[in-house]
This record gives C-alpha cells, sequence and structure tokens, in this order.
C-alpha cells in the first residue's frame, strides 16, 4: 500500500501536502483548472487587491541565473498581485472550490491597512467558499513601494496588527507569508502569532538584482532601459528558506505554530528537507513554471517512493524529526573528529581536491608518485569537507569519523565524551573544573 | 581503361567532403566545456607535446569567451588552428582525459579547441616583442615546422627569410592533409595569420639545391632553420610499381587538392596503414570510386592509424584487410588491372606467408607506406650535412645539425612521430635553442 500523502492542514484538507504558491500559476481558473486536473493537492490564489487592479509592465517580467545545462537555477519576478477586479477573481475561486472540494483553495490578499477594507471584502472571501486566507507580507517589490507586501513584513508591529485585522473579521484559518527580507525571521512569526495567525508560511521571494545586462548597462529583466529589484526564488533560495523554517520550528515559544515551506522546491527531497525541519506541507511555484504542472507526478511519485523507503505510512512520521538536531554552534562536539578518505580505486586523478587543500585549506592530500593518484594525510586532515566539495567523482572521498585512538592531528586521544564550546577550557566562560580553583 | 578524371570542384567538396568534417554545434560547446573538470596539472596537458593549457581554454569558453579560449591556445602553440582539425587527439589529449573511463568519454578537446579556433584573428596572437634584432634567419621550408619556426623568431624580433620550394606555403597541410579536414582553405588563413607583420618574408618557389643554396645561406644569414619536410616516396619494390594507375598517394593529394584533374579508379587497392592510406582511401571513396580496398601487411593494432580514422574510412565504406602483402601488380598495355596479394599471418611476432596469392582486379593502386627524405634534392649541399640511421637529418637535443649555425625540425628530423604538433613542439625547442645560442654571439 502506498503511503498516504493527505495532510490536514490548520484544519484545511488536501488529497497531497503539495500547494501551489499565490504567484502566476494560480492566477486565473483556467490554469487552476488545469492544475488540478494534474493532480496538485491545494493552491494559493495568486493574491487580491482592492480594485482598481493594479498594472503590470508590459515589458519583461522575469529574470533568471541559468546554470550547466542551461538549467534555470534562481528565478526574479517584478510581477505585482493579481491585476484583475477582485470580484472576477472571487467569482472563478467559488467556481473552482465547487468544482473541487476534496483540494485546499486558500486565497492570498493584500489590503491596505484600513478596517473597513477588511471588514468588507474578507467576509467576501469567505462566501466563495475558500478553506483560508493567506496574508501577503512579503512581496519585496513594486507593492512595498506602496507600503503594503515586505514594507509590511518588515514591521513586527505592522504584522501583527494585519493579522489581528484579518481574524477580526473571517472565520477562516489565517495563515501568514513571511517575508525572508529581514534580520531574523522569528521576529514576524512571533509577531504573527501574537496577532493570532493560525500558522505562517515561508519564504516569500528574496530582494535581487538577478543580472546585469552589461550592453544596456542596466539590471535584469529591463524594462525600457531601467531594471528594479524582483523577488528571487528557484532552487537557488532552499538553503535560505531551510535555515528561516528551522528558526522558526526550534524558537522556543513558536514551537507548535504550523508552518507551510515555500522556497524552492522543486523534487521530493526538498519536501523530505522541509518537512523534516518542521513545514507541515510545501508550495511550489517555480518548478512548475519551469515544467509545468505535470511535474506533480514526480513530486508525489518521488515523495511517497522515499516514504517506502524509510518505512513511513504518513507525513506525520518525519515532520519535525530533524529539528531536535538544529543546534546552536556552541553545542556542536568539539571531540568529534572525522578525516577524509580517497577511494584509490574510484580516484581518477584529476587534482582537484588536492589544490584545493593546498592552495586553500590545510595541505592535507598528497599525490601518490606511481599512480598519479590522491591520498589523504591524516596528520594534517582537519576534516574541513572542501576535498568532498571538489570531487567531481561520486563517492570518492568520504569523511570517516574516528572512533578511537589519537587524532594524528592534534595528538588528542580520541574520546566518547562529548565537549561543545561552553564546556570547553578555551572558553573564558566556560565552568572550571574543580581544583583549578574557580569552582562554579 | 576505366579511370575517370575527376576534379575537386567546390560543389564536390561541398556535396561530397563537407559532411565529413568534424564541428562541434556551437550551441553545444558551454555543454561540452563544463564536462571539463579543469583537472590541477592535467594529464591532458602533459600528453600534448606543445603544452597547450586545455582546462584554461576550456574554461574560457563555457563562461562564454571563445575567442579568449584561442589566445590561450595560441599562447603554446601557433598553429593550434590546423593542430585542432588534424590532430589525432583519441591518441594524445583526449586519451589522457581523466574522464576516458566515464560515460560520455573523455572531453572532446579537440572540438572544443576547433570551435574556439574559428574565432582566431592575427590580434589573437601573442604580442612580438618590441625589440628589433639585427641578426637575419633563413627558414627554409614553409610547412608546419618551418611557419611555427619563422614566427616565433619573428615574435623575438629576428627578419625572417622564408623559403618555400612550393607556390604556396603550408606544407602538407594545404597540399597532404585530406582535403575534408581542411575545408575553407584554412591552411591559407593560418599562414596569413603566422605572416602578419614584416618581419617574414615569404619567398614561394625556391627550393633548396635548385634557387638557393645551403652554403650561401650560412654565410648570408646569422641562422638557418631547415624544415624541409619529406619529398621522397617510399617504394614498395614490387613489380609493376610503374605502371599507369599505381601512383604514390602524397602527391595525388597534392595535386587533388590543388584543383588539378585527377585520375579516379573504379575498383581501387590501398597499400599501407597509416593516417594517409586512410586519408587516399577516404578521398578516392568520395571522388567516385566504387570499392576502395586498403590492404596492410600486419594486424589492425600494429596500424598506424587511430581507431577513429580507420572506423572513418569504413563508414566511408572503405573495406580494410589485414595481413595482406602485396606480391606485385598485374598490368596489360601499360594499365593496372590487377593486385596480387600474399596473405600472412602472425607467427612469434612475425608475420609469415600464409595460404595461396589473391588475385584481386582492380584498375587503380595507391601507395602510402611512407615517406622519405631525400637529400639528393640539394645536391653537394647536402653531403655537408650529417644524417642520422634513418636517413635523416642528425640533430641534438635540442635540434642543432652537425653544421655550425643550422638546425632543423619537423619531418625532415623525425625525432617524433610526422605529426603537425609534433612540429610545432619541435620548432619551439629549436626556436629557444637558437634564441640562446645568438644571444652568445653577439
Amino acid at each position: 500500500m502506498k503511503p498516504d500523502l493527505s495532510t490536514e492542514f490548520v484544519g484545511i484538507r488536501s488529497p497531497n501536502p503539495f500547494w501551489l504558491a499565490s504567484a502566476p500559476p494560480t492566477d486565473r481558473a483556467v490554469n487552476v483548472q488545469r492544475a488540478f486536473k494534474a493532480g496538485w493537492g491545494g493552491v494559493v490564489w495568486k493574491t487580491l487587491g482592492i480594485d482598481p487592479p493594479v498594472v503590470n509592465v508590459n515589458g519583461p517580467r522575469y529574470g533568471f541565473w541559468q546554470g550547466d545545462n542551461r538549467r534555470v537555477q534562481g528565478f526574479s519576478n517584478i510581477e505585482l498581485i493579481s491585476d484583475r477586479s477582485i470580484l472576477s477573481n472571487l467569482r472563478e475561486i467559488a467556481e473552482i472550490k465547487a468544482q473541487w472540494p476534496d483540494r485546499a483553495v486558500v486565497v492570498s490578499v493584500m489590503f491596505p491597512l484600513e478596517e473597513s477594507v477588511w471588514a468588507e471584502w474578507l467576509p467576501r472571501v469567505e462566501a466563495t467558499g475558500a478553506d483560508g486566507i493567506e496574508l501577503n507580507l512579503g512581496c519585496p517589490h513594486g507593492m512595498s513601494e506602496r507600503g503594503m507586501g515586505s514594507a509590511m513584513g518588515q514591521a513586527p508591529e505592522l504584522v501583527e496588527m494585519v493579522t489581528r485585522l484579518a481574524k477580526a473579521h473571517t472565520g477562516l484559518p489565517v495563515i501568514v507569508k513571511l517575508t525572508p527580507n529581514v534580520t531574523d525571521i522569528t521576529w514576524g512569526a512571533v509577531a504573527a502569532q501574537t496577532g493570532g495567525a493560525d500558522a505562517v508560511s515561508l519564504i516569500n521571494t528574496i530582494n535581487s538584482i538577478v543580472s546585469v545586462d552589461l550592453e544596456r548597462m542596466a539590471p535584469m529583466p529591463t524594462v525600457d532601459g531601467k531594471g528594479t529589484h524582483g523577488g528571487y526564488c528557484g532552487p537557488a533560495v532552499k538553503p535560505i528558506a531551510l535555515n528561516m523554517v528551522a528558526e522558526i520550528a526550534r524558537h522556543p515559544t513558536l514551537a507548535g505554530l504550523p508552518i507551510s515551506g515555500i522556497g524552492g522546491v522543486g523534487t521530493w527531497r526538498d519536501t523530505a528537507e522541509f518537512m523534516a525541519l518542521g513545514a507541515s506541507n510545501v508550495q511550489v511555484c517555480t518548478a512548475a513554471m519551469l515544467y509545468g504542472f505535470r511535474i506533480i507526478e514526480d513530486l508525489v511519485g518521488g515523495l511517497q517512493t522515499w516514504m517506502t523507503e524509510q518505512g513511513h505510512t504518513r507525513l506525520e512520521d518525519f515532520i519535525g524529526r530533524a529539528v531536535p538536531n538544529v543546534s546552536d554552534w556552541s553545542q556542536l562536539n568539539l571531540n568529534f573528529v572525522t578525516k577524509a578518505q580517497i577511494d584509490v580505486d574510484r580516484c581518477i586523478g584529476c587534482g582537484r581536491c588536492y589544490i584545493a587543500c593546498e592552495d586553500t585549506s590545510h595541505q592535507a592530500i598528497g599525490r601518490v608518485a606511481d599512480s598519479g593518484r590522491y591520498q589523504v594525510r591524516a596528520e594534517d586532515c582537519v576534516g574541513c569537507n572542501l576535498c568532498v566539495a571538489v570531487c567531481p567523482v561520486s563517492d570518492c572521498i568520504s569523511m570517516a569519523a574516528m572512533a578511537s585512538g589519537v587524532d594524528p592531528r592534534t595528538g588528542v586521544p580520541i574520546t566518547a565524551q562529548p565537549m561543545n564550546w561552553t564546556q570547553h577550557p578555551n572558553n573564558p566562560m566556560a565552568p572550571r573544573p574543580s581544583g583549578e580553583g574557580q569552582g562554579d | 581503361m576505366s579511370l575517370s578524371t575527376v576534379i575537386l570542384s567546390p560543389e564536390l567538396l561541398e556535396a561530397r567532403f563537407r559532411p565529413l568534417e568534424e564541428v562541434l554545434p556551437a550551441s553545444e560547446a558551454p555543454m561540452e566545456a563544463e564536462r571539463c573538470y579543469y583537472c590541477h596539472d592535467a594529464p591532458c596537458v602533459t600528453a600534448c607535446p606543445t603544452d597547450i593549457d586545455i582546462p584554461g581554454f576550456i574554461r574560457a569558453i563555457a563562461v562564454g569567451q571563445p575567442a579568449r579560449a584561442a589566445e590561450r591556445i595560441l599562447q603554446a602553440n601557433p598553429l593550434g588552428g590546423s593542430c585542432a582539425r588534424v590532430c589525432p587527439v583519441e591518441s594524445l589529449c583526449e586519451q589522457s582525459c581523466v574522464r576516458q573511463g566515464e560515460e560520455g568519454g573523455p572531453v572532446r578537446i579537440g572540438r572544443l579547441q576547433r570551435l574556439s579556433m574559428a574565432q582566431a584573428s592575427p590580434d589573437l596572437f601573442p604580442a612580438a616583442t618590441a625589440e628589433v634584432r639585427a641578426q637575419k634567419i633563413a627558414v627554409v621550408g614553409a610547412g608546419p615546422a618551418g611557419l611555427a619556426g619563422a614566427y616565433l623568431l619573428a615574435r623575438e624580433g629576428f627578419a625572417v627569410d622564408l623559403f618555400e620550394a612550393q607556390a604556396r606555403a603550408g606544407g602538407l597541410n594545404e597540399s597532404g592533409i585530406a582535403a575534408y579536414k581542411m575545408l575553407d582553405d584554412a591552411a591559407q588563413h593560418e599562414v596569413a595569420h603566422l605572416l602578419t607583420g614584416d618581419r617574414i618574408q615569404l619567398r614561394c618557389g625556391m627550393a633548396l639545391g635548385r634557387d638557393i643554396a645551403l652554403a650561401q645561406l650560412r654565410s648570408d644569414y646569422d641562422a638557418v632553420f631547415l624544415a624541409l619536410g619529406l619529398q621522397g616516396q617510399h617504394r614498395l619494390q614490387i613489380p609493376g610499381e610503374d605502371l599507369a594507375g599505381v601512383l604514390p598517394a602524397v602527391p595525388f593529394i597534392a595535386r587533388m587538392r590543388r584543383g588539378e584533374p585527377v585520375p579516379v579508379g573504379q575498383k581501387v587497392a590501398v597499400i599501407g596503414g597509416g593516417m594517409t592510406a586512410m586519408d587516399i582511401a577516404v578521398q578516392i571513396r568520395l571522388l567516385g570510386a566504387e570499392e576502395v580496398h586498403l590492404c596492410y601487411r600486419r594486424g589492425p593494432e600494429a596500424m598506424g592509424a587511430s581507431a577513429r580514422e580507420q572506423q572513418l574510412a569504413r563508414d566511408q565504406g572503405v573495406l580494410i584487410h589485414h595481413f595482406r602483402r602485396p606480391l606485385r601488380i598485374e598490368g596489360e598495355g601499360g594499365d593496372c588491372v590487377a593486385i596480387w596479394l600474399q596473405p600472412t599471418v602472425l607467427q612469434d611476432e612475425r608475420c609469415v606467408d600464409q595460404g595461396q596469392p589473391l588475385r584481386w582486379a582492380v584498375d587503380q593502386v595507391f601507395t602510402a607506406i611512407g615517406q622519405r627524405f631525400n637529400p639528393e634534392v640539394w645536391g653537394e649541399d647536402g653531403a655537408s650535412l650529417q644524417l642520422d640511421a634513418h636517413g635523416k637529418i642528425a640533430v641534438d637535443a635540442d635540434f642543432r645539425t652537425s653544421l655550425p649555425g643550422v638546425w632543423a625540425a619537423g619531418d625532415c628530423v623525425g625525432r617524433s612521430d610526422d605529426l603537425t604538433v609534433h612540429a610545432v613542439a619541435d620548432a619551439k625547442r629549436a626556436v629557444l635553442s637558437m634564441l640562446g645560442d645568438l644571444r652568445h654571439e653577439t
């Protein structure tokens, strides 16, 4: 039997944890219709604003960074919220929800700080039959210049205020979408929680200039000779998003606040990583924009395959499982010793590990004269992992933990007894062992 | 007589020869370049006789600057353009690529080099020294070794007179290499780049021993650089070799490439197992021969032609036969009508005859069994130069001949395989030694 992917997120049910994020793919009924046919578990409808609708540029909206093989690694956009009237959006939302009752339909909104607006429109959103409200407090371009989007999300007191406004005028669950363009993501999350949010979703896009057109000397995308910073997303932003999700998941007072994970999800592995760090579901945009809605089959199939391999039968089996292992640096075990090991049978003699270690690390790799292959000198190896990063051959260099003996680099015996920085003798703040006259 | 007369017209080149070009589409280049691991102390560089910084030029392609890649190549090898077309990369740089054993095989270095060298222009060559030296040097022979030598000497500030017996410079790149490897007048474009500037005077139609004399050059110039190549053709030494329709391959290719009418048989035998044998076999097919049989006296592993060249020949319908020793060529009214071959087998690493001789009806036979140095062509001058055991010009490790002030490099020396890339490497070394010796003299 295949693992059960169904979820209930702040009371919103969906057949799988993959929602399309509020973005171009969810702007119109025709797109959402196709997405649900393809198998997406839910959508967060493209952000609604009050009339008159915003106007988008007619020049290019997207910029991108392509890696090897012309695959898009990072994507940037300067598109605004929905540029269609709120009424036509609400009509389509109602039609879609009626047709797809088993799918999650959450409506993203971005309204000004005027209570009358919230009082007028949230009930009308609710009347569509939608399952929840997401507050767009994150768009970093365009709308933020009008005091909305990330301009609100960057001020915790405004986050709290808007959340309260929303909660006051709807009975639907309210998800607050956080901007990563802040010093500390937990401040916004705490504000949202204080304002009564049912959940947070993160990350929204990151302020960025994705590239510069060196002919026109202007940022890309370039609109008639000028460009503006856009919102960055795609695989490149995943590490930033993972950290922010983890910071919220392990925060002492935020623990338990449901998280919808967003940021570069394009594979089952990305999904499992977000969920292991505490996200209850994920939202996807860029992967769908790059490959079409059919990518959902790969996401669902991939996640089920991995869960089967792991013996997981439901998502709860692994949601948050990595959170206890996210730690401050000061808690890392300084007695733990690893050394790089090169598998000579796999080594092709390219010398990448050698030159990287020789020039920029600890001169711990040498060439074996006869074979032209390389080997690690354990007495110089600090276990930094750089050689593993640069080796072009899979499974050729690995880091092996020392279980016993003496670290040949430091001469210190290996011990199973952990010691972190708070306990280390070099730390002036660490407690002194008794007998040194500084007992605590 | 069944031979027809064919002229290698531009139309024929486009229709039959062009499809054999091995080029990497520009759209594929960045992806192929990204396959390079940018090795430290890279084995491909070690394998290149001219030490081209292969990871360095490939990285320039990967970051979208093929012209800078060409610049990088030209720093090490002024004939990087023709080497990209004629080098047997499968037995040099690509053979030593660390990706050799991997799926997808080695990085296609040759094709990447060819792609970047398409950007070549005189501006991309390393800047010549501003210093102008008083010394004058005579370079004899404008093939790869002579061109590289003349160019490098001029770059160092010498005035160079470059003598060439033929009407055009380029040597075998101009006349001997298969036409499909040197399309679009590639050899002449390269010559033009190398001779840019006013320090080299090219003097064509000047043959040593006929129009110029070594003794005279030695007295007129501060040094002489001999890059004479090989003019003599090895002979089969079998009966019938002088029949009409029996031709050495290299002069035939030269005539064909010059656009002269050449005879093309219906059933053709090619004797030999090296690159030239493959070149003539493929080209005579492209010119219209119905059957081409390449006969080699030993087994496939002993063939001089690379596996890739052999495959190319087979792809063009050339039938390759091993262990066939030519016995004689049968004539009728002065024309060749058949070749007799003795089957052999390998015994204790030697070929011994086995079985009855075979008679194959053919109307044309090409010999491609190597060229030899021909000291007679330059008369009494030659007598003063010491030759080595193979009858080529004897040189020391720095390419000095037995005559003071005379250096020699390239095929007339035979220190390495007869490849363009070796000719360039020889010339680099010889020029370095000339620089040292001439500095002592002043």
